[in-house]
């Protein structure tokens, strides 16, 4: 091939990489801005309260349910299917965490056990029928949402199983001590920022470009700076709350599996091109079928949070759950086509639902209106990414 | 240039964020003139085109554009069309569900007080069709129509809207050789009509008999334009490649060893009702270090062989295979791969590629269990290298290997899933239309690089609907003909006629 043209393509090239990158620092960049001005906005509303560590510590408690569930929920959208059930399946399992933890008095760590396999089961159970039958997933989990919810009643007997012990109270209910918080959240950005680090030379190592290491201090200053500030807002309050730690945590392992394992990869593979990827060999019946497995997982985790919070199984727990997860995901940049999403983009989402449902709740907005404003949302945040791209 | 011109297009400059696709094209079209625009792939024909249909709307790119005298100005693809300037996509854009009568008048459906008027209608399709010369009735579904068929509906959609400019854009490239002609016939029937056609190809035969003038655009500069009768398809080439090409075929000398697998007889069909044949009673076997040349048209059962052989059919089959005299059993694609078979599939954009995932991941998307190790972690160093190693050795264009590869022109997404399916180190290679809307450049390097291949021991299966192409590379051909094997030649002196002959004989 000519020299000439070789310049000419990889000019081209360059430019639709820079703007990839654009796109990309500003979708993250409305997303924060947007967190910004929902804070500011009930900071005032409600004449500070809004941001006291007692309410912080609420909001990132709240976060953490929902969170979970996108964390779950944004692997099987980005594999091009979607979940109804999972609202019905936390309350399902809230309910069966009850049950043992009220009725059958199991130890805890048994009743985790029985409720994360539940879990895991009834995520196999989705995703059997949605990767080896063939049936869309919108029908299966559909039929999941009302079943699920169906049998909750049943078990209940449509009643509340209440009061559950002190010990499931620990899942949702205690604190971290604060030495603990701090020294942990130390060493985790120490362990981050070595990772970070280590990748960087390898990516020199292999000529790909970096992003420039000025803007990479700036940035990891910020995540220091704002991981360490939160925990110190919150032992100020009683300390961080357990289930924001079972958050981070499956938030880091998610991320990890999404963009550094053979696993992850295909993921992102089958919901980018599903023919392209079996043709390649990829097994993509049984890595739906693990997608929906993981995603039973987390909605057991979730269920187990909620029950713990609730101190009680409550046969209408979880309703319209499954929404506010798949919100949380595509305000986060997650892509309904499959293909494209994020982990940290899902929690942050999360965060922007739980940020609206607690300010409203505060400044004691009715329900009604909180529905139809956290509606508006979704349809902007939709169009404005929609729109974004379409100038792009 | 003289002032009567239909279209004339001058200056035109088109910049994508500060890069130039289009520098400076002078584009003209006359009345009832066909003309060709040449150039490889990413050399600025389509976006020529995008600006003249209005994909591109005006304001986006500097230049004029004089239609019938007055200065065009579209903002979308239905202006132009409402000024009779239509395209017709590569990728057909009809509603598949729908019959031909409500694709014609799909958005545009004539109704007598807001109820559709089916009869008028059908007697204008029945009209259009007759024009096309496609004999089915008007309210014949899409999807029973064959691609060439729906391609002349496609052409009739555009009549309906009056178009009296029609670009064209790779027309052939999915046709057989009877629906090229009944193609080009119906262009030069339109062109004594008076409709100016703008004809888009690889195929530079055609270009040559269906032109009055062709054009020729190299990295976005206007090369050249002159009468199609003062030019060979040497000058065409050599234009635009910007050098000579010796030959379109680097053919090399290559050693062939023994028989390695053995294949057949294989038999399929879609469904246990169905009672044709997609592939009946076919047998054949390959040796080390040949590149076997599969002809046939399309629809002759050759890609479905293919997919019998590698596990990927879809509907009942049987294929007995043996593999160093030893049976293997392949029941779907994984166990082809795992024993060695490969195949780069047809369809690059539906098979072939996940578009918005980067070159790199792309490339190792089939082989990433090399990589990745305790909890199928990737190990990411070693991936960069590879993808780095794969890079270089197939000479994709890429600036980044991150960039998202639906990018990339054709020719070099082919190379990435090349490179993707060699990763796997195969014993046997099958490639199914590896040039494909593929520019001549990047064809002359694909074929080197079978070559390559096959002095290394590994084997291919190449399946061509381009018989120059079949003839120009195989070392065997194997003849098909509706689902049947037609024969199994040597290709010493062969000529097209023969094989054509070979596959139309009857037994």
């Amino acid at each position: 091939m000519s020299s000439q043209e070789t310049t000419i393509t990889s000019t081209e090239a360059k430019g639709s990489l820079m703007s990839n990158l654009k796109k990309m620092k500003l979708q993250v960049l409305v997303m924060f801005g947007a967190i910004a001005v929902i804070m500011l906005f009930f900071y005032f509303a409600t004449e500070g309260s809004y941001l006291t560590p007692r309410n912080i510590s609420n909001l990132l408690r709240q976060t953490a349910i929902t969170g979970i569930l996108a964390i779950g929920m944004v692997f099987v959208i980005i594999s091009a299917e979607i979940d109804l059930s999972v609202g019905s399946m936390m309350g399902l399992l809230g309910g069966a965490a009850a049950i043992m933890d009220v009725w059958w008095e199991l130890p805890l760590p048994l009743t985790i056990i029985l409720t994360l396999g539940a879990g895991f089961l009834l995520g196999l159970w989705n995703g059997w029928w949605v990767a080896y039958r063939k049936v869309p997933s919108f029908i299966v989990t559909l039929a999941g949402l009302l079943a699920f919810r169906g049998i909750l009643i049943g078990i209940t007997g449509g009643s509340t199983v209440a009061p559950t012990t002190a010990d499931m109270g620990i899942i949702g209910q205690s604190y971290l001590p604060d030495m603990f918080s701090m020294i942990t959240t130390v060493g985790a950005l120490a362990v981050f920022f070595a990772w970070q680090g280590k990748l960087r030379k390898n990516r020199t190592e292999h000529k790909l470009t970096n992003s420039p290491v000025s803007g990479d201090i700036f940035k990891f200053g910020l995540i220091a700076i704002f991981a360490l500030g939160t925990v110190l807002l919150l032992n100020d309050y009683r300390g961080v709350p357990t289930p924001v730690l079972l958050l981070v945590v499956l938030m880091f392992i998610a991320a990890f599996m999404a963009k550094k394992t053979a696993f992850g990869r295909r993921i992102y593979a089958i919901g980018g091109n599903l023919e392209a990827s079996r043709l390649s060999g990829i097994n993509v019946e049984r890595t739906k079928l693990s997608v929906f497995a993981i995603n039973g997982l987390l909605v057991g985790v979730a269920g187990l949070i909620l029950a713990s919070r609730l101190g009680a199984g409550s046969p209408s727990a979880g309703t319209v759950a499954e929404l506010d997860a798949i919100a949380a995901c595509v305000i986060g940049g997650t892509s309904l086509a499959g293909g494209v999403g994020t982990v940290f983009g899902a929690v942050m989402g999360a965060f922007i639902m739980a940020s609206l449902d607690n300010g409203m709740s505060m400044m004691d907005v009715p329900t009604y209106w909180q529905s139809i404003i956290k509606g508006s949302i979704l349809l902007l945040a939709v169009w404005m990414d929609v729109a974004s791209k379409k100038r792009a | 240039m003289s002032q009567s011109s239909l279209l004339m297009m001058s200056d035109i400059v088109k910049k994508f964020s500060g890069v130039i696709a289009l520098n400076g094209v002078n584009f003209n079209l006359e009345r009832g003139e066909v003309v060709s625009l040449c150039g490889e792939n990413g050399s600025g024909k389509s976006t020529l085109m995008k600006v003249l249909t209005g994909v591109h709307p005006h304001g986006s790119y500097e230049g004029q554009i004089i239609y019938k005298g007055e200065p065009l100005v579209s903002h979308s693809i239905r202006d132009s069309e409402a000024k009779g300037i239509a395209i017709i996509h590569q990728e057909l854009t009809l509603v598949k569900e729908l019959s031909i009568l409500e694709n014609i008048f799909l958005g545009a459906e004539i109704t007598h007080y807001g109820v559709l008027d089916h009869s008028a209608m059908f007697k204008l399709t029945e009209e259009l069709l007759n024009r096309v010369k496609l004999d089915v009735s008007p309210d014949t579904v899409i999807r029973e129509l064959g691609v060439g068929q729906q391609q002349l509906v496609e052409i009739a959609k555009a009549l309906s809207k009056n178009a009296e400019v029609l670009v064209l854009d790779e027309p052939s490239a999915p046709l057989t050789e009877s629906e090229t002609r009944v193609l080009l016939d119906i262009v030069k029937q339109l062109r004594s009509e008076g409709v100016s056609c703008v004809y888009i190809s690889h195929k530079l035969t055609e270009v040559k008999e269906i032109s009055d003038r062709i054009c020729i655009i190299r990295d976005g500069e206007h090369i050249g334009t002159q009468d199609a009768e003062r030019m060979s398809t040497d000058d065409i080439i050599s234009m635009m490649v910007g050098r000579e090409l010796k030959q379109l075929f680097p053919r090399e000398e290559h050693p062939i060893g023994e028989v390695i697998l053995k294949v057949g007889p294989v038999n399929a069909q879609l469904s246990k009702s169905a009672n044709l044949k997609q592939v009946d009673n076919v047998s054949f076997s390959l040796h080390k270090g040949e590149i076997l040349g599969v002809a046939g048209l399309v629809g002759s059962g050759r890609t479905e062989l293919m997919q019998c052989l590698f596990g990927s059919y879809e509907g009942i089959y049987k294929c007995p295979v043996e593999l160093d005299g030893k049976p293997i059993k392949i029941r779907h694609n994984r166990d082809a791969l795992n024993h060695g078979i490969a195949m780069v599939p047809e369809d690059r954009k539906r098979h072939g590629i996940i578009p918005i995932m980067g070159v790199g991941q792309n490339i190792t998307l089939a082989g990433l269990n090399m990589f990745s190790g305790l909890g199928q972690t990737v190990n990411e160093s070693a991936e960069h290298a590879s993808i780095n190693q794969s890079i270089q050795r197939l000479k994709v264009k890429t600036a980044s290997p991150e960039l998202a590869i639906k990018s990339l022109s054709g020719g070099n997404q082919q190379k990435a899933i090349l490179a993707k399916f060699l990763l796997l180190e195969p014993r046997i290679l099958i490639l199914d239309e590896p040039t494909r809307g593929i520019d001549v450049g990047a064809k002359y390097e694909i074929y080197k690089l079978m070559y390559q291949l096959v002095k290394q021991g590994i084997s291919i299966i190449m399946v061509s609907s381009e018989l120059p192409e079949v003839l120009g590379i195989s070392d065997r051909v194997l003849v098909m003909h509706e689902g049947k094997l037609k024969g199994l030649l040597d290709n010493q002196d062969l000529s097209q006629e023969m094989v054509m002959d070979c596959a139309l004989a009857e037994e």
